[in-house]
């Protein structure tokens, strides 16, 4: 499997900020090796604008080892681009066949507004989060034993699964009701499935999904988009521990 | 007399901390409120500091680069969290991690901030599992552990290869809490450019708002850096785009002594690189070592023949690898600890054996076939089969190796297009974690009174090289268990002092200095982006004051820096305007500090006149070309002092080591 190098034109979507009025631009771009990730051919690219002092693309990104959730885009209309458990930090050229032309738009959704370029801003998340995604322990040093609550090993392997989820969006961006119910079934389900998390699991499923709504994210009408798009896979089944969850919390909160 | 006091309790080393907390200063929680503490950086140190500082009742402003506090690069630590829990069984206590962790680190780390980590650990992870932290567990539903490099006990926390995300995310989950309950406010996309210092205090700090670009001011009674490591000197490492040195820089130039910037940790197990065009480097965890034998070619012609393409690895017979690392440590093997492997590594390379097929053809194998066989069989015999056939231990040997490292196969397979299961992982050396940084006492509070610095912005716990999965350890250990009784010791003469003000005029001249630099690098005419200059930067540094260091390299790194800064300031083009968000303008500011901070590396590992840990001079080696410590004149702490512009003109202050509870010896992993 060398690497090659391939010629592609990008057509990349800009926007000056939250108010301006955007649009595509197209560029093409020589000699991007295969080996190569989704936004090193980026950084190939800026750079080339850079020294036609013209403006760079603004994308978000970090890690750059598909972990920290940062890096969005949607690549020939899909979430984090043409491959499967991936995110576009981990997607490589050698996707794209020489002579290509590729789509590259920011995600979309209502919750999401962009700030520039591919950026957009996802803080509702973090504000979900606020509202109820924690297990309400002080640090003090004098909690229990950690072995002295032995958890089911499947139990802990599913709400391990649920927490892989590193909040990227690509769930809402690529839902037709831009909806959060895979990110917030996500953390719901990792509490829900261990002991710690049960004694406010009422309060906890009311408010997020509380704050979602305020949120402006819409409703799922289970699809499956999102569990397709999901670069860790994060399945459906927590969507549905999600409604369960808040049925209940509904049927017993006296609030 | 040394201007270095490390403020170190009297007593016995298992005495210590429990005394010396018992008899510092209390904060009521009547007077919290009205104490203003900021927090740069959300990783494990800055969002376990935030979070209990807010559950006190302080008053918190948290500030992260990144777009939300979970995305801070603790998150990608794969392998796992230490903790002296002994629930293995294997004779671990305080006393063996504690032990372990200063002879991993070469013997250059203070005994009593090694120990009081080692006593904390424990809490950590009872902490972490009351929160909901996900660990792996073994079928009977008490918690895993496994093996990391330089130890010979399983004392190791996990949650599959992803443990630093799950950690992150606990400390964030707790984080989240405090902003919801409107104790800690949090301010993402926010950069921190200056230190504020009133009256020689810490007071204070002004950051850029990424996104519209406007300069804040925000006022503390103190300041905790929690800003991360400096690996990115390098331009590829295996940090995150965005880590920087330029908080713990601020700080630095203000007045905080910077201490042992040259203990870089070279992790033996990346990905190689693949070419010119590549903007990062990625970690294979270590833990991959448990499972995985290290090996290339014994002949250079099978190593040639491998790289053209003409041999597979698996088409060469046991008897034609080299597995160097069983070879030359047969008691620690493939867990010798990673500045070994590193090194290990480095030397099959030059001498031909590499690899990859790449520039430099330096890459080695981590092979899994004989796991495979192993874990298969064993798997094959819990089910009852204890015939199995040669391909029923070899599909239930995959599916085993899945289940401990398959986000780690997978993430290795989507970079290389090469599958693990079926060839062994191609790995070679990258840089990966800084040992040094911002100088602090036992307190951890910096040369600058009240200036904290935790996590991998401080020096303190690590010494010349830091074992694997101690980096979270420590992380949480100052932000939950460490800081929250320090810093209220010196936050217990300021329930008087009232609202720090803004106003004043080092608020005033701090604002215009950041805006001057600013406004002069937006409107250079130069002509080359940063990364250029970075780019010649990391070169310079991984030729130079890389793996192996020797005094001609040493002196001309400096120069070439010195140079490299001149070109810099001159030719740098930085595209786009300051009142909006803009990457380049954010890349400059860093990289300037990461150029100042690259000579000042390598002016510490010319005066380090023996080899340490990470720290590889060329000259001190023995005849088996290990590592030659001279404790006699270095075991000291090297701090660097700001003397203006001119790096070169840093001043070097020795905080000297003293071992009074441990036998200082040599560090044999045979």
């Amino acid at each position: 499997m060398a690497a090659k190098t391939i010629n592609i034109t990008l057509k990349i979507w800009r926007q000056k900020n939250c108010n301006s009025k955007g649009n595509m631009e197209t560029y093409t771009l020589n000699d991007v090796s295969t080996a190569s990730s989704f936004l090193e051919m980026l950084d190939q690219l800026n750079e080339q604008l850079i020294n036609d002092k013209k403006e760079p693309v603004a994308f978000d990104h970090d890690c750059r080892e598909g972990i920290c959730g940062m890096c969005s885009l949607y690549i020939n209309g899909r979430a984090h681009g043409p491959d499967n458990g991936v995110t576009t930090c981990q997607l490589h050229m050698r996707m794209f066949e020489d002579g290509a032309t590729i789509y590259v738009e920011p995600w979309r959704s209502a919750a999401f507004p962009v700030v520039k370029d591919l950026v957009v801003d996802r803080s509702a998340f973090d504000r979900i989060q606020q509202a109820g995604g924690f297990v309400s322990v002080n640090t003090s040093g004098r909690t229990m034993d950690a072995n002295a609550i032995p958890i089911p090993k499947e139990d802990a392997d599913k709400a391990f699964e649920a927490a892989a989820c590193i909040g990227c969006g690509a769930c809402v961006a690529t839902c037709k009701n831009g909806s959060a119910m895979l990110f917030v079934g996500a953390k719901v389900s990792q509490y829900a499935l261990l002991p710690q998390g049960k004694v406010e699991a009422t309060q906890r499923a009311l408010n997020m999904v509380r704050q979602m709504d305020d949120e402006g994210f819409g409703n799922c009408t289970n699809t499956g988009a999102c569990e397709i798009e999901c670069p860790k896979g994060i399945s459906l089944d927590n969507i549905a521990r999600l409604n369960r969850e808040f049925l209940k919390a509904s049927l017993v909160s006296n609030k | 007399m040394s201007i270095l006091d490390s403020k170190i309790p009297a007593g016995n080393i298992s005495d210590k901390w429990t005394d010396y907390k018992d008899h510092l200063k209390l904060v009521a929680p009547n007077n919290r409120p009205k104490i203003d503490i900021i927090v740069v950086g959300t990783g494990l140190a800055g969002a376990s500091a935030a979070a209990s500082l807010g559950e006190m009742g302080y008053n918190v402003k948290a500030f992260c680069f990144q777009d939300s506090p979970r995305r801070a690069h603790s998150i990608a630590a794969q392998g796992g969290i230490n903790a002296a829990k002994n629930y293995q069984n294997d004779g671990d206590s305080v006393y063996r991690l504690f032990y372990d962790t200063i002879k991993g680190g070469d013997y250059r780390a203070r005994e009593a901030n090694v120990h009081r980590l080692a006593e904390v650990s424990s809490s950590i992870i009872d902490q972490c599992v009351a929160q909901g932290v996900p660990f792996a567990r073994e079928y009977g539903g008490l918690l895993d552990n496994r093996s990391f490099g330089g130890t010979q006990v399983q004392r190791t926390f996990y949650a599959a290869g992803q443990t630093g995300q799950q950690l992150l995310l606990g400390a964030y989950s707790a984080l989240s809490r405090q902003i919801g309950l409107g104790r800690v406010k949090m301010y993402n996309r926010h950069e921190m450019l200056e230190l504020v210092k009133v009256d020689g205090k810490a007071r204070g700090i002004i950051a850029r708002n990424l996104v519209t670009g406007e300069l804040e001011r925000h006022s503390a009674h103190a300041v905790v850096l929690a800003s991360g490591g400096y690996g990115n000197v390098y331009f590829l490492s295996t940090n995150a785009m965005g880590s920087n040195v330029t908080a713990a820089w601020k700080a630095h130039k203000q007045g905080a002594l910077f201490a042992n910037p040259c203990y870089v940790q070279i992790h033996p197990t990346c990905v190689p690189v693949h070419g010119t065009n590549q903007a990062k480097l990625t970690l294979m965890s270590e833990s991959l070592r448990n499972s995985g034998r290290i090996w290339v070619p014994k002949k250079k012609e099978d190593a040639e023949a491998i790289r053209s393409g003409k041999l597979k690895p698996t088409e060469l017979k046991e008897e034609e690898r080299d597995y160097y690392l069983e070879r030359k440590y047969p008691a620690f093997g493939n867990l010798v600890p990673r500045d070994v492997a590193s090194r290990a590594a480095k030397e099959v390379c030059d001498e031909g054996r590499g690899i990859e097929a790449n520039d430099t053809n330096e890459g080695v194998y981590l092979d899994f076939s004989t796991e495979i066989k192993n874990k298969g069989k064993q798997a094959a015999y819990a089910a009852g089969d204890h015939n199995p056939s040669e391909e029923k231990i070899i599909t239930l040997g995959k599916k085993w190796l899945e289940e401990k490292y398959g986000n780690l196969f997978q993430m290795y397979q989507k970079i290389t297009d090469e599958n693990p299961y079926e060839t062994p992982m191609k790995i070679y050396p990258a840089v990966h974690y800084t040992m040094g940084g911002v100088w602090v006492d036992y307190n951890l509070q910096s040369s600058i009174p009240g200036c904290f610095v935790t996590g991998e912005a401080n020096f303190s716990d690590h010494g010349a090289n830091r074992l694997g999965a101690s980096a979270l350890m420590q992380g949480l250990a100052d932000g939950y268990f460490v800081l929250p009784y320090t810093i209220s010791n010196y936050l217990a003469d300021e329930i008087r002092t009232g609202k720090i003000s803004t106003e004043s005029s080092e608020f005033e001249v701090a604002e215009n200095n950041v805006k001057s630099q600013i406004d002069k690098f937006l409107s250079n005419n130069g002509t080359k982006s940063v990364d250029y200059f970075h780019k010649k930067l990391g070169l310079i540094m991984w030729n130079k004051v890389g793996m192996g260091r020797n005094a001609q390299g040493l002196q001309e790194a400096i120069n070439e820096i010195d140079q490299l800064k001149k070109d810099f300031y001159i030719d740098v083009y930085v595209p786009g305007s300051n009142d909006e968000l803009n990457p380049q303008l954010e890349k400059a500011l860093r990289v300037a500090d990461l150029i100042d901070l690259g000579q000042l590396m390598a002016m510490d590992a010319l005066q380090r006149k023996e080899s340490c840990g990470g720290h590889f001079r060329e000259e001190y080696q023995d005849a088996e070309g290990e590592t030659l410590r001279d404790d006699e004149n270095f075991s000291f702490v090297g701090a660097w002092e700001y003397k203006g512009d001119d790096i070169k003109q840093e001043q070097l202050h020795k905080e000297e080591l003293k071992y009074e509870f441990i036998k200082i010896a040599a560090r044999n992993y045979k």
